[in-house]
């Protein structure tokens, strides 16, 4: 914890520069102006842009409140910010599924599940039972946005709630 | 004042053990009562003589409930069935004895789960003040806890407050049984009721997490079972359980209670960390303010268990 607005977190900028001397440098200026500390800078010299531009993404730790200054900083000087927030898959998520899970589309269910609740799935553990009647059981670990767990569980109930399965989740994050 | 004179409504497990167990804690029992009769002496009650007349008539005594109720003491025992909904009869025992000013102490949980609210205003208006340690947690000081923190120091609680869906889940888990298998084994070891719903459908533990929020709102806000997202455990297969081992976890039924609301469900939990208690234990984490979490765990059931938080409450009032 930190008094500064939140837990310090991996933010992701996304940002397009015009092909002109300095201009990088001008855009990492207030970033560190606004106590961003830079990760890492991914600087695609040759990819261009639909509009000409050279895409740039930068990984920044700061805290949440922090970062808004920042991204608004970047676009008070005329850079061009197309993506910005908390875009990294660096939480993990491991939840239980319980329930038909075979009759009711396993496959189906899991992509809803990565589109939806905006998780991407790395690992499966399904156990199924014997008789067809029974219920099986599925072990997930997905990949989340850093921050967004709860809302990724939140749209995970509704997914299973629709296939009326049961989501096993773990305590809170704060809980952990 | 030392000692106080106790009138104990109910003579259940609970009940019979504070009747038992009182002397030793230098309180004089002047009134027991059960369902259909009661025992009252100013001078204190024989407690030997009461009890085997409980086992062996079915009775306490030859008086009225009600007398018991309207008789001479300082503290008041609810140790009777807890209900849902209106919570009685244990509400209006509370209700009697607070009117005549006296202090109540209780074991059942309808009155402070439900009416909590009603509870307070009785109190407010009453010389009494009521108490209720044993209606969380049996024998672990959790409320007494929170009340030396004070409430607006702990910003949540959450943990095992149910010792008969645990044993269930951690014999599941240990042993590869299913739930009907496991559930069957608890009924004849006693650790599960003929009737065990309140317990595997996580009512009993939802109870217990809605007092904990109502003690940590302190007043803010009122929460009821009905506000409680409650889930049990029937449907948990053993696969579930394999499954959460192979990686290094397993399922408990965790509460969880902030001054915002009440949750109870199944939860996967590390499996060697300090949630994952087996057997019978209950287990609490309080979130502090300015000291990190506590973990505070014991025994959470069992009459000479919560005869002890209820004798330490009567204590705590008249000392
Ligand atoms: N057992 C535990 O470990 C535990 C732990 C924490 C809290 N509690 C709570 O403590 C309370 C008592 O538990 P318990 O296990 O002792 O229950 P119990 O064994 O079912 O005993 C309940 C007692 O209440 C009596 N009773 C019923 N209606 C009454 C009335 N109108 N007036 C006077 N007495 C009445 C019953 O009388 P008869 O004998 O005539 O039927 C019985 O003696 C419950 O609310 C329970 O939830 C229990």
């Amino acid at each position: 914890m930190s008094d500064t607005g939140g837990e310090v977190q991996t933010h992701t900028v996304r940002l397009e520069l015009v092909d002109e001397p300095g201009e990088l440098l001008r855009a990492l200026e207030p970033i560190s102006e606004a106590g961003g500390n830079l990760l890492s800078i991914y600087h695609e010299r040759g990819n261009l842009t639909p509009r000409g531009h050279i895409p740039v993404e930068v990984d920044i730790s700061c805290a949440p409140t922090r970062f808004e200054t920042i991204v608004e900083s970047l676009r008070e000087a005329g850079v061009n910010v197309v993506q910005a927030g908390s875009e990294r898959y660096d939480e993990e998520l491991v939840v239980i599924l319980v329930g038909h899970l075979v009759d009711t589309d396993l496959s189906d269910t899991l992509k809803q599940i990565e589109s939806c609740a905006d998780a991407s799935l790395t690992d499966l553990s399904l156990s199924a039972p014997r008789g067809r009647d029974e219920t099986s059981s599925a072990r997930l670990r997905l990949k989340t946005r850093s921050g967004t767990n709860g809302d990724a569980l939140a749209k995970l109930q509704e997914i299973a709630a629709d296939k009326e399965l049961q989501v096993i989740q773990p305590l809170t994050e704060a809980s952990q | 004042m030392s000692g106080a004179r106790l009138c104990v409504l109910g003579a259940g497990a609970v009940g019979r053990s504070v009747v038992e167990l009182a002397e030793e804690y230098g309180h004089t029992v002047t009134a027991v009562a059960d369902s259909s009769s009661a025992v009252v002496d100013p001078d204190g009650v024989d407690a030997e003589a009461v009890l085997q007349r409980k086992s062996d008539e079915g009775v306490v005594g030859e008086a009225d409930p009600d007398d018991a109720v309207g008789g001479a003491y300082d503290v008041l025992v609810e140790a009777t069935p807890t209900t849902l909904g209106d919570a009685e009869p244990g509400f209006s025992h509370v209700k009697q004895g607070l009117e005549r000013d006296k202090h109540v102490v209780l074991a059942n949980k309808g009155p402070v789960a439900e009416r909590y609210g009603e509870l307070r205003e009785l109190e407010a208006d009453s010389e009494g003040k009521i108490r209720f340690e044993a209606t969380v947690g049996g024998a672990i000081p959790i409320l007494s806890t929170i009340e030396d923190f004070g409430p607006t120091h702990i910003t949540a609680a959450r943990g095992v407050l149910n010792g008969t869906a645990n044993f269930i889940l951690s014999r599941m888990a240990a042993e590869g049984l299913d739930y009907e298998h496991v559930l069957a084994e608890a009924q004849d070891l006693g650790v599960a009721e003929a009737d065990p719903t309140f317990d595997v459908e996580g009512i009993d533990a939802a109870l217990k997490f809605v007092i904990l929020s109502n003690v940590l709102a302190d007043g803010d806000q009122e929460f009821t079972l009905e506000d409680a997202v409650v889930d049990g455990i029937t449907d948990i297969p053993g696969t579930a359980l394999d499954l959460a081992a192979e990686d290094g976890r397993t399922i408990r039924l965790i509460g969880e209670s902030t001054p915002e609301g009440v949750s109870v469900g199944p939860r996967l939990v590390p499996a060697d960390g300090p949630l994952s208690v087996t057997g019978t234990l209950n287990i609490v984490q309080l979130e502090t303010t300015h000291a990190g979490r506590l973990n505070i765990s014991g025994r959470g059931a069992g009459g000479p268990e919560t005869a002890t938080a209820v004798l330490s409450d009567v204590s705590r009032l008249v000392d």
